[in-house]
């Protein structure tokens, strides 16, 4: 454990050795900010709560999440640290997990930093901040969904922009898999079961009972095991294209 | 043996149905600096990447320290210091970040941790880039934070992958004064393509081609092989050519009589014997019945580049041709792809 926290340690300290820290947290925040006031009409709907602005959080994340993992591995086989890092004596498991944990530290700062919204919120009006909570936590957890799956799909290949694009395609066919949209085409042959099944992957239909305030241990259990299970994607690829 | 460090046993890699490493065995014991030969692509960095663990062997066995590399990959790597080609580091970090998560991963701290590092830099010579980031610095001191990163742990086992190369001649010099500094109580491997440095620090060689071991010995014993071991040259005014190239022909242990025009009037015999014969007794005897002006009398040792290129395939052939086949050696066909016993 303790060598997958120094090479957690190194990865976020590798976040913001380069602008790329920087660049990402002030779009996030801009972003964050430009749906919520002007797409969210937060002041027009008149309610004391963050719904507005948490409504389109797996919308910026689709696109702003991939960008943080697209580096963890592409970058290691692009530059052949990759057969340093596997050549010293650190358990696979132990890098990615290590890796994972740092981008979503990361995810984690950014999101923190939008703490000017809540207290926004508790200066114009009286809100639920247990709610509020529940929903940062939810939110946390879902980037945390997405940065498992970016993670897996940086560990595909060399090359980010491959691993971003990838990352983007996976992530949307999750969050969407709960709509009309994706049901649709496979309802008309597939068995009602796995209708059901791959409609309740959907990130959207998960994240939003956590929005509403509603920790309900399902979602819970769903955020984490699909963490688990993307991480251990990540695994066998990093293992499977050693030699690429 | 029982300072046997790494014992390899019949070692095959393949990539699909491609062959890169079919069936090598060797060891190497403590105290030993073993040089690994080979034309490019024959199989040596794949070969390193198997003993260090980061590629699955596809057949045999790899035993580094008393540890199975497969079964038992972390206990061999914590043995092992490596340098990967092209010497790889984080580029954002500076080198004391990087080497002091480096000591990090290898369990080091505290005090223990900072002697490591400082041994390290001081060993490498890295004192006056510490604190620029690693994408800043020129090849000789990137390669120099890899040879840090693998040294730091003081392992007893080192394995380098080209260590010395795009360093300047004084840089090459530093680094191998340190390996030869280190060799007495470790197991060292370093792949090379530069053939003196074999000389300069290697206490025993392997050339290996198209995947398999074609020579092992010292570098004198590869030496040994060389068709010009022992070979006579011998310069002599142009006029006495005519009257010399019968009598050294006639010498008994001669193959070869090789003969150059060089500038200024004189010419050059060279005289190649059979199996490494001495010829120097007989050309002496010689020499002294005639009144040839001599301008110049040598016996060659044997140049390993000749070895190599006797025993392995040139490049871009490495897929056609079986080595017998290797157009390279000029001449006789008795040496041409024969490898280690001739």
């Amino acid at each position: 454990m303790s060598l997958a926290l120094t090479i957690f340690r190194r990865e976020l300290a590798g976040y913001f050795a380069t602008p790329l820290a920087f660049v990402f947290i002030v779009v996030f925040l801009f972003a964050t900010g430009i749906f919520t006031f002007y797409v969210g009409n937060f002041f027009s709907a008149g309610r004391a709560d963050l719904q507005a602005f948490f409504f389109f959080h797996p919308w910026l994340y689709l696109f702003l999440i991939p960008a943080i993992s697209m580096r963890l591995w592409a970058e290691e086989r692009k530059s052949g640290t990759i057969e340093l890092l596997l050549t010293l004596p650190i358990p696979l498991w132990a890098a990615v997990f290590g890796k994972f944990l740092a981008a979503w530290v990361f995810a984690g700062i950014a999101l923190a930093l939008t703490f000017p919204m809540w207290i926004t919120v508790n200066y114009l009006g009286d809100p639920d901040n247990g709610v509020i909570i529940g929903s940062y936590l939810g939110s946390f957890l879902m980037a945390g969904g997405y940065l498992a799956i970016g993670s897996a799909m940086s560990a595909a290949t060399k090359n980010q922009v491959i691993a971003f694009v990838v990352s983007v395609v996976v992530c949307f066919l999750f969050m969407l898999s709960g709509l009309p949209l994706v049901l649709e085409f496979f309802s008309g042959w597939a068995p009602q079961v796995l209708v059901d099944v791959i409609a309740s992957f959907s990130f959207l239909s998960h994240f939003d009972s956590i929005q509403k305030g509603v920790i309900d241990i399902r979602d819970l259990i769903f955020f984490t095991s699909l963490i688990a299970f993307w991480l251990l994607v990540n695994w066998l690829l990093v293992d499977a294209n050693r030699a690429g | 043996m029982a300072d046997t460090l790494i014992d390899i046993q019949n070692l095959v890699k393949r990539f699909d149905d491609h062959t890169v490493v079919s069936g090598v065995t060797f060891s190497v014991e403590k105290g030993e600096v073993l040089g690994f030969l080979g034309p490019n692509g024959a199989g040596k960095s794949t070969t390193m990447k198997m003993i260090t663990g980061f590629l699955p062997p596809t057949e045999g066995k790899i035993v580094v320290c008393g540890h199975d590399v497969r079964e038992d990959p972390l206990d061999a790597q914590r043995e092992i210091g490596y340098l990967p080609e092209g010497a790889p580091a984080y580029s954002d970090m500076t080198p004391i970040q990087f080497l002091k998560f480096i000591a990090e991963v290898r369990g080091l701290s505290g005090e223990q941790k900072r002697k490591a590092v400082d041994q390290a830099i001081e060993r490498s010579q890295l004192q006056n880039v510490l604190f620029q980031p690693i994408e800043t610095l020129s090849k000789g001191f990137k390669r120099r934070v890899g040879l840090a990163q693998a040294l730091l742990h003081d392992p007893a086992v080192l394995i380098m992958d080209e260590p010395t190369d795009g360093l300047d001649p004084n840089q090459k010099t530093v680094v191998r004064d340190l390996i030869s500094e280190m060799a007495q109580d470790k197991a060292i491997i370093i792949s090379t393509h530069i053939l003196e440095e074999v000389d300069a620090v290697c206490s025993r060689a392997i050339i290996i081609d198209k995947g398999t071991v074609v020579a092992d010995g010292t570098p004198d014993e590869l030496v040994q092989k060389s068709r010009y071991h022992n070979s006579v040259r011998l310069i002599l005014a142009s006029e006495h050519a005519e009257d010399a190239r019968p009598k050294l022909r006639g010498i008994k242990g001669v193959e070869q009589l090789d003969e150059t025009l060089e500038e200024e009037g004189t010419v050059r015999f060279t005289l190649v014997p059979k199996n490494g014969e001495l010829l120097g007794d007989d050309v002496a005897k010689i020499l002294s019945d005639q009144a040839w002006k001599v301008k110049g009398l040598f016996v060659d040792q044997g140049r390993l580049d000749d070895v190599f290129q006797s025993v392995t395939t040139p490049d871009g052939q490495a897929d056609k041709a079986p080595a017998s086949d290797a157009p390279r050696v000029p001449s006789s066909g008795t040496t041409s792809g024969a490898p280690a016993e001739s």
